[in-house]
């Protein structure tokens, strides 16, 4: 077991180096000169030559991209082109209400999606297990700023239950924290739901057919403990690695939530980056939000084994 | 199945064919046959194809269906709401939202078709390789993995960051963060179809490998293929929108749904319409995409359909 954590976790690394090459050097494949790119329509020459040098364009790739790599190491995130501060500064800054909403977004999707997939199963071929599976499919098709908008007009403009934009830091109460999350939690958990509901219901359909399911039926077993004692603990797996791989489609929409309901997190600095043509700052979110996803995914691979003892290392 | 482990007293597969003929009532019902037949089976296939195919023509014949130039400008009647003259009202620039959202359909649609199509054909190629190529599989695959750890919109973002704006950039940003997951699913289905005895059959009687690849690999693909392509193109769909709408998608000049969004983003709260139609037309049509991909789905793969 502990021998396969290591090497679990050990195996992670090849797989950050990639993303980091392959991060880094998008600055050498995107098509055009990037150091004009970035410098604008109005810039000088000697801008232009700056900027190449201060993205490091002017030096060999390899030896450029161990400078990087080793700065990385030691936390530096390089330096941001428009305000010159440094790139791991301006995220610490931001990361606050990015970490609630997708946090909370997690918890909020998977407490609905979860109870809704197994009843879909449980009831299905019904009307219910219909419906849920007709919500899933628009919550693939709804883009996050539609449901965004539309629930802020509705909920925030017309009955005034949940404040239009803007976010309070926890440290400034709960309620408040909470308040300004709702909405935005809900527009960006959309398609995250519609995600877990389906494989719920699909696995749980799996499962229920299984002849443990009869005998806990044949004992005397009540409706909900054969449902989410018996059934929902051997379909956690599946269920499990989709939420684990989901997180990228968090990570996607928290950007454009965050624009739709001015919350100053990390998205939103993504989107500022975007309009200075700010690289450096672009790079480090890139990078940080793929490290994070590299982890929650090996910590998911790890916890197989709490639900289901079967699975050895 | 063997007699020998039937249990005692079970009939056995002889008493079964002596048995009385089947009642009529049990006969199978006739399936409808021909184009109708298989619509009225797969009636997401129906629906979803028809509002596709709605929303190709309006793409196609937007300058006839009572549009105007779409980016011509009127300070004079800006942020008018809807009417008879501005059917969806028009924008703070005073261009017709109505034209704008008609003319968007273009880009949302090439930029759909063209991502699925360039992904689908580099995920192909880069599959079959993988599949094929042994010393080369544990190379891609390592790489597929690393480009997997980047969520699609962010590397799209990175990529039009260091690009100009332009509907072929958006289209080459979006493919490249598509291709991982297409040659994936090429793979796999490559390596379980290696197995197939038909693929032996064909070695065993000497068969150059391009040949099977061509011959007897390729043409399997096809089907799951198809599937992941609808899907590409609707996720492509809603990435172009996101792309344009936070400002590193299609260049501000030209209309795409994602655009008219962004350019609504700073009125909605007291001109919703702005953003409020070309967000439905948008639904629409990535819902009739994935409503297409679902019926493709069913209907390519019977096994598959009643479970998901």
């Amino acid at each position: 077991m502990f021998a396969y954590i290591v090497r679990r976790v050990l195996a992670t690394i090849p797989v950050m180096a990639i993303v980091a090459l392959f991060v880094f050097s998008l600055l050498y494949i995107a098509p055009g000169d990037p150091a004009a790119v970035i410098a604008g329509d109005q810039a000088t020459p000697a801008d232009v030559e700056r900027i190449r040098a201060s993205l490091g364009l002017d030096r060999p790739f390899l030896v450029r991209f161990g400078e990087w790599v080793w700065r990385i190491l030691q936390g530096d995130l390089g330096v941001s082109i428009f305000t010159n501060l440094p790139v791991t500064k301006m995220i610490a800054q931001r990361i606050e209400p990015t970490l609630s909403l997708m946090i909370f977004t997690l918890i909020l999707a998977i407490s609905i999606a979860v109870p809704m997939g197994v009843v879909a199963a449980w009831k299905s071929g019904t009307l219910i297990d219909r419906a849920v599976m007709a919500f899933a499919v628009l919550g693939f098709s709804v883009p996050v700023f539609v449901v965004g908008y539309l629930m802020a007009y509705y909920f925030a403009l017309e009955l005034d239950w949940f404040p239009v934009q803007g976010y309070t830091p926890i440290a400034n109460g709960f309620l408040p924290w909470i308040q300004n999350l709702v909405l935005p939690a809900v527009s960006l958990g959309g398609v995250y739901i519609a995600l877990i509901a389906r494989i719920t219901r699909a696995t749980m359909l799996e499962v229920l057919q299984q002849d443990y399911i009869r005998t806990a039926r044949a004992k005397g077993a009540g409706q909900a403990t054969m449902l989410f004692v018996h059934a929902l603990k051997n379909a956690a797996v599946p269920i499990v690695t989709v939420i684990g791989i989901g997180i990228a489609l968090l990570i996607g929409g928290a950007v454009v939530t965050e624009s739709v309901f001015a919350i100053p997190g990390l998205g939103r600095l993504t989107v500022d980056a975007i309009l200075r043509r700010d690289y450096p700052v672009i790079q480090g979110v890139v990078l940080l939000f793929s490290f994070v996803y590299v982890l929650v995914n090996l910590l998911i691979d790890l916890s197989y084994t709490l639900f289901d003892p079967r699975i050895r290392y | 199945m063997s007699t020998s482990i039937l249990p005692p007293g079970a009939v056995s597969p002889e008493g079964v064919a002596k048995a009385a003929p089947m009642p009529d009532i049990m006969a199978p019902k006739k399936a409808r046959k021909g184009f109708l037949g298989y619509l009225l089976r797969y009636p997401t296939i129906g629906i979803g194809g028809f509002l596709l195919l709605l929303m190709l023509c309006v793409a196609v014949f937007a300058p006839l269906l009572w549009t105007t130039d779409p980016t011509a400008l009127a300070p004079a009647l800006r942020t008018r709401a809807p009417s008879e003259r501005f059917w969806f009202g028009t924008d703070m620039l005073g261009r017709d939202v109505y034209s704008r959202v008609l003319y968007g359909t273009r880009v949302s649609l090439s930029v759909g078709f063209g991502v699925a199509i360039c992904a689908s054909i580099v995920g192909l190629t880069i599959g079959l390789i993988s599949g094929f190529v042994r010393w080369a599989d544990s190379i891609i695959m390592r790489v597929m993995d690393g480009m997997m750890s980047i969520p699609s919109i962010l590397l799209a973002i990175a990529l039009m960051a260091l690009t100009r704006g332009s509907v072929g950039n958006v289209i080459l940003a979006i493919t490249i963060a598509e291709i991982p997951r297409v040659s994936r699913l090429v793979r796999g289905v490559v390596l379980s179809l290696r197995e197939q005895p038909y693929v032996d059959a064909a070695i065993a009687c000497g068969t150059r490998t391009p040949v099977i690849i061509w011959r007897h690999i390729l043409p399997n693909t096809l089907a799951p293929m198809t599937v992941q392509a609808t899907y590409i193109c609707a996720s492509a769909m809603i990435a172009e929108a996101i792309l344009s709408f936070i400002g590193a998608g299609t260049p501000p000049i030209i209309p795409s749904w994602g655009n008219i969004m962004a350019e609504g983003r700073a009125l909605w709260q007291v001109k919703p319409y702005i953003v409020f139609f070309p967000a439905v037309f948008l639904s629409i049509t990535v819902l009739a995409v994935n409503l297409l991909g679902d019926g493709l789905r069913d209907s390519l793969d019977p096994r598959l359909a009643k479970r998901v």
